[in-house]
């Protein structure tokens, strides 16, 4: 910061004492509404450089209604509420147009398994299967994800080297950065091979479970979605774990080695514990990013209205990927139910997200900067 | 001296301490790993045992491996020091396990990609190509990424600053804790919900107003504030986290100088901050630009150039890449595989950048 140039200022500063003893304004933002002659010689403009005459002691400032701090403060206030403006505006456009749609639905939109509302004499939609396949696509994406994700921050946290953990954090970084349109082509492009491989395979000798129970078609199935799904959480799950591993604190580490305990078992008994509300956290945060992926489910899901334990056949949806698949050939009708599946994913993820969040923010201490 | 000397060494006694426990040598545990391989190969591979792949021979290994391992320690070590072994194995091939997917991605899209990587890729549209041309490109869908992206940075960024200065360095109370709440909350907002919001609001609500013949219309600009919505979140948090970083003592001098608030947080606070708000914005721009689900929804799509994103279809890199690997033609999914290995390069070209930006702050944590 530039000072006042000094020649003749202590003549000015005694004028301006003289003169205005409230001249040294904080809150005053520009000095332009100070006539020149009072500040004598002193070059204006530089920041702060203005106010203060020397040997102070004039009366306190006096606040400006709207001087520049005041209108600063109202500008950032209007833009953090900008935030909740939109949370709110989301729920109630969508809201909006749902309302006609699920109207004009002749099925019920809770429960009905079909999705045809371009029908403009009948349309018949719900979101029950979109829903089921919603969270079964994810929850068998976390399954696969979370404990290699956790692997993976505890190596990162605590066996690697730190600056090949830099690096290799750095990897896990690339892969959050990969867009997940790019995902999805590869799932369908290449993935979807050896998975028809392994669902051929799972079934010969699984077929007694449930899970496995079909005998084909395989290929662009919920197996395929939820790996496609997996690999796009891993990085979140990963970063947020890795954080929380690392804010343990160090004297719980070293009491368990001192006891005689193997570093597994000091990870079990002092770096876990300490950290489970993260970990519930992040896990929660990468559910969230789970119910919400779209494109990537778009290409690699087969489609269809069906409810069933299998996941290697050929089949399966999502409400997000039915939204991206059904979009073009919607009539307005068909817009306002996607718009009312969506509305129901955005209240899912809202609840999952700050479900999340508020067991975050009651243990802000452990996740810093990650969360 | 002579009586040491004398001094029979001890037998050595049962050892019950574990840092003088007897450890396996490191040939050991490589012949182990050896053998598994081997073993796994002659099981999966030449004896055919449940028609093995290779992915099926290589997760064999590893669990023939561990089982062994686990053996091998429980023997010579005690069980603990063996679930201890075990367990670093697991967790160092969680990490070989993750990067598979990444390297398969790489190699898939270098390979596919570099079919149509030409100069008639990028300074061409799509305008008039049929499902029997091999020709066309994505030279306007490149340039709607950008638009999009510019348009939605040049929103975003006075906004989610402000919000994060307002957070930092006037938040008090009920309100602020409710904006940082919600802040954390709109960044798991689906990226598909934020296309749906910007449809029934700008595209179906607001842009009638703005049409000669009052019907909705599809726009880039629809797009870019779709973007807006998923990067008004990152862009706070980030910026938010970096003005928490700025020592108190710098505000504090300039307090002390007289200086208004306003221009404290203009002058000091925020340059001071500046590498790493530069970051978080490159993270969050390269986040929209990969995003395809709102602009599917609200940008249109077309295969014309269009350069004006208030008005008509606007094509986006993501959407292409959307719409030719759906393309009923067998030049559709090259095209979308190099379009796919564009953005990718230009995704971690922002990321890299980003990061390496990153480094050089003089801030740390």
């Amino acid at each position: 910061m530039s000072q006042p140039s000094f020649p003749g200022s202590a003549e000015a500063a005694s004028a301006a004492s003289a003169e205005s003893p409230n001249d040294l304004t904080v809150e005053d933002d520009t000095r332009a509404d100070i006539p020149r002659h009072r500040s004598g010689g002193r070059q204006t403009g530089t920041p702060g450089g203005g106010g203060a005459p020397f040997g102070g002691g004039g009366a306190l400032p006096t606040k400006r209604r709207f001087g520049g701090d005041s209108v600063f403060r109202w500008l950032t206030t209007g833009a953090g509420s900008v935030v909740l403006i939109i949370i709110v505006a989301i729920a109630v456009f969508l809201i909006a147009k749902a309302v006609p749609a699920i109207r004009a639905d002749k099925a019920n939109f809770l429960t009905h398994f079909e999705w045809f509302p371009n029908d403009p004499t009948n349309p018949q939609f719900g979101i029950a299967a979109l829903a089921f396949g919603t969270v079964i696509s994810s929850a068998l994406a976390l399954i696969m994800a979370v404990p290699v994700a956790l692997g993976i921050a505890l190596c990162l946290s605590h066996y690697a080297h730190r600056r090949l953990a830099n690096g290799l954090g750095f990897l896990i970084d690339l892969l959050a950065a990969v867009p997940s349109i790019v995902f999805g082509l590869w799932g369908r492009d290449y993935l979807v091979t050896p998975v028809t491989e392994l669902s051929g395979w799972l079934h010969k000798y699984f077929g007694w479970i449930p899970l496995f129970g079909s005998d084909g078609p395989y290929g662009k199935s919920i197996l395929l979605g939820s790996l496609v799904l997996a690999i796009m959480v891993l990085p979140i799950v990963t970063s947020l774990s890795r954080e929380v591993f690392r804010q343990t604190p160090p004297m719980n580490e070293e009491a368990a080695l001192a006891l005689g305990a193997t570093k597994w078992e000091m990870i079990r008994t002092a770096v876990i514990p300490y950290g489970r509300p993260g970990l519930i956290a992040s896990v929660m945060l990468g559910l969230g990013r789970a119910l919400g992926e779209t494109i990537a489910l778009a290409l690699t899901l087969g489609g269809g209205f069906g409810i069933g334990a299998d996941v290697i056949h050929d089949g399966g949806n999502s409400i997000a990927a039915n939204i991206a698949n059904g979009f073009g050939e919607a009539n307005d009708i068909g817009r306002g139910a996607l718009i009312a599946s969506g509305l129901v994913l955005f209240a899912i993820t809202l609840v999952v997200n700050m479900t999340a969040r508020a067991i975050v923010y009651r243990r802000r201490e452990f996740l810093g900067s990650a969360a | 001296m002579s009586s040491m000397t004398t001094i029979p060494t001890p037998s050595p006694a049962p050892l019950t301490n574990s840092l003088r426990a007897r450890r396996l040598p490191l040939w050991s545990l490589i012949a182990t790993g050896v053998g598994a391989a081997v073993l796994a190969v002659l099981l999966f591979k030449v004896a055919g045992l449940m028609d093995g792949g290779w992915v099926l021979t290589v997760v064999g290994a590893i669990l023939i491996f561990l089982i062994a391992l686990a053996i091998v320690s429980t023997t010579v070590e005690g069980g603990r020091a063996a679930r201890n072994r075990v367990a670093t194995s697991l967790i160092y091939s969680a990490f070989v396990l993750a990067l598979l997917p990444l390297v398969s991605v790489v190699i898939t899209l270098v390979n596919k990609g570099k079919t149509r990587l030409d100069g008639n890729f990028f300074n061409n549209s799509m305008r008039n190509i049929t499902a029997f041309d091999s020709g066309g490109g994505a030279y306007h869908a490149i340039v709607g990424t950008l638009e999009q992206a510019g348009i939605a940075t040049l929103i975003t960024v006075p906004l989610g600053l402000a919000a994060a200065v307002y957070i930092v360095e006037y938040g008090r109370g009920r309100l602020a804790a409710a904006i940082r709440f919600f802040v954390d909350v709109m960044t798991g907002i689906p990226s598909i919900v934020a296309g749906l919001f910007i449809l029934a609001f700008w595209v179906l609500i607001v842009s009638p107003h703005f049409s000669p013949t009052h019907t909705p219309f599809y726009s880039g600009f629809a797009a870019a504030l779709a973007l807006t919505v998923l990067m008004l979140p990152t862009i706070t948090r980030s910026t938010e986290e970096m003005l928490r970083l700025v020592p108190a003592s710098l505000r504090e001098g300039a307090y002390a100088l007289g200086v208004p608030k306003w221009k404290t947080i203009m002058r000091i606070v925020v340059p001071t901050a500046l590498p790493g708000i530069v970051t978080g914005v490159m993270l969050a721009i390269a986040r929209a630009a990969g995003e395809t689900a709102p602009v599917l929804l609200v940008a249109g799509g077309t295969p014309n150039r269009n350069f004006n994103p208030f008005q008509g279809n606007q094509e986006s890199l993501s959407l292409y890449i959307y719409e030719q690997a759906a393309a009923a033609s067998k030049y559709g999914p090259p095209r979308a595989w190099t379009a796919a290995l564009t953005l990718v390069v230009i995704v971690l070209l922002l990321t890299v950048v980003a990061k390496l930006l990153s480094r050089r702050t003089k801030l740390n944590k």
